[in-house]
């Protein structure tokens, strides 16, 4: 139920909407809880609303954290 | 996809597994309840329990807002098709959950309800544009992810002057729940619970903030990792409790700060406040009474509220006596501890709230893990 996707912003239109691309697909979605958003940004999608914004130093932060993860038990015997 | 694909590499799940392996102590056990729906669909569906040792154990929580709602509800939902002739709107994971009588809104739909299927509370208003000589009601449900959406269209309703539309709302509140699975009277009947650490729910954090869940942590000295859905969010969360419980530590951390701050959104908390306010208490299938557990329209508002409009009332219809969904839903029992599990009740026919959507516990292990502890002979 609480299912959602991250979504690239292809294009702003009037009256805060967009339209978003999910792997080629693309649909109109509402933007109006994400007010300072542009083309490009990639944004979580719930039932046709943006629920925020995706912070991409973030999402690259927690992969590094996955890695070290990996480091550590390279090095355990 | 970007996003999606990175956060489900097999070989770094295989890593994280190794790590969770290496930090575990042999000598305690960590029992851990998901709270969130996602993140039991997750953990059946990529294997995940397969991949941790046997003293961490996953507990599945009762955050799925199709499992936890009421028969009673869904009733009231039918009779505003059948009997007040509404046009009834709602999201497809509410068509198939059996009602009272036999019936269900697909059932309902058949027998001449007009039911429609929509993706977006924004589709129900157009419905209502679209139709100005019918009552629209939008059955409203979900946690706090579904919850601002409706305060959109409740306002943007009001701001065309729509008289024809209305919001059943039946929307819960996460932290209350989870609260509840640690106080509730039920519990001490049922048994200790042991649970040692929650993973917090993913997007409904992106509107809330981890800020709510940080009472918690403080007043029942239980850790919680606020993940991600995707299976190695899910891998990196566990190894977050793992390591705070070595180190008796009780915090609120956050692995999903690609999309969860500490605030959340204000802006959809503030359209929340606006049109909302608390219930004192409302039933969630399984768990029952919750105190201060969901949302009601405010009276500014009451005009869009069907349950003011069609003078709602709700009976609570029982679910069958053999039904362990309370105990499961409380981590005191495991799907297969039910007699009922996969024998009368299955996902085409479910009996109780762990077996309605896929995301519930039942289901999950029913679709996903129900062969998996069987030996295998050959003939």
């Amino acid at each position: 139920m609480c299912l959602a996707l991250p979504a690239r912003i292809v294009e702003l239109l009037p009256a805060s909407e967009g339209i978003i691309d999910i792997g080629g697909v693309r649909k109109r979605i509402s933007l109006e809880l994400v007010p300072d958003v542009q083309p490009g940004d990639y944004v979580i999608v719930h039932v046709g609303y943006a629920l925020q914004k995706l912070d991409p130093e973030e999402a690259e932060r927690t992969l590094q954290l996955f890695a070290e993860a990996s480091m550590d038990t390279a090095e355990t015997p | 996809m970007k996003y999606i694909d990175e956060f489900r590499d097999g070989e770094v799940a295989a890593r994280i597994a190794a790590r969770i392996r290496a930090e575990a102590q042999p000598s305690r056990s960590y029992n851990l309840m998901e709270f969130c729906g996602g993140h039991t669909h997750a953990i059946a569906r990529y294997g995940i329990a397969g991949l941790l040792p046997d003293n961490v154990r996953m507990i599945h929580g009762p955050g799925c807002p199709v499992c936890v709602l009421p028969i009673g509800r869904i009733d009231n939902a039918i009779a505003l098709a059948l009997e007040h002739r509404a046009i009834v709107c709602t999201y497809a994971d509410t068509m198939r959950v059996p009602a009272s009588g036999g019936l269900s809104l697909m059932k309902a739909k058949a027998r001449g309800g007009d039911i429609r299927m929509i993706y977006s509370a924004a589709d129900a208003l157009a419905i209502a544009q679209a139709n100005p000589g019918r009552d629209v009601v939008f059955f409203a449900i979900g946690f706090e992810t579904t919850t601002p959406p409706t305060a959109i269209v409740i306002r943007r309703a009001q701001a065309l002057g729509l008289t024809n539309f209305s919001v059943f709302c039946n929307h819960v509140l996460t932290p209350a729940a989870i609260t509840h699975i640690l106080e509730s009277p039920e519990v001490r009947d049922l048994g200790v619970v042991p649970l040692d650490g929650f993973i917090g729910p993913a997007h409904v954090s992106t509107v809330i903030g981890s800020q709510p869940y940080e009472y918690f942590a403080e007043e029942y000295q239980r850790p919680v990792v606020i993940a991600g859905f995707e299976p190695l969010d899910v891998m990196q969360a566990i190894l977050m409790l793992v390591r705070q419980l070595n180190t008796g530590r009780a915090e609120v951390e956050n692995e999903f700060t690609r999309a969860v701050t500490r605030d959340g959104n204000p802006k959809a908390k503030a359209l929340v406040a606006e049109v909302f306010e608390l219930r004192r208490s409302f039933e969630w299938r399984g768990l029952g009474e919750v105190p201060y557990s969901a949302l009601r329209i405010r009276e500014g508002w009451a005009a869009f509220d069907a349950e003011r409009r069609y003078d709602i009332t709700t009976r609570t219809v029982a679910d069958n006596k053999a039904c362990e969904c309370g105990a499961i839903l409380r981590g005191v029992k495991h799907p297969v501890d039910c007699k009922l599990f996969g024998t009368v009740c299955t996902p085409e026919n479910p009996m109780g709230s762990c077996m309605v959507s896929s995301e519930g516990a039942c289901a999950a292990h029913y679709s996903y893990g129900r062969f998996k502890d069987i030996a295998v002979r050959a003939a």
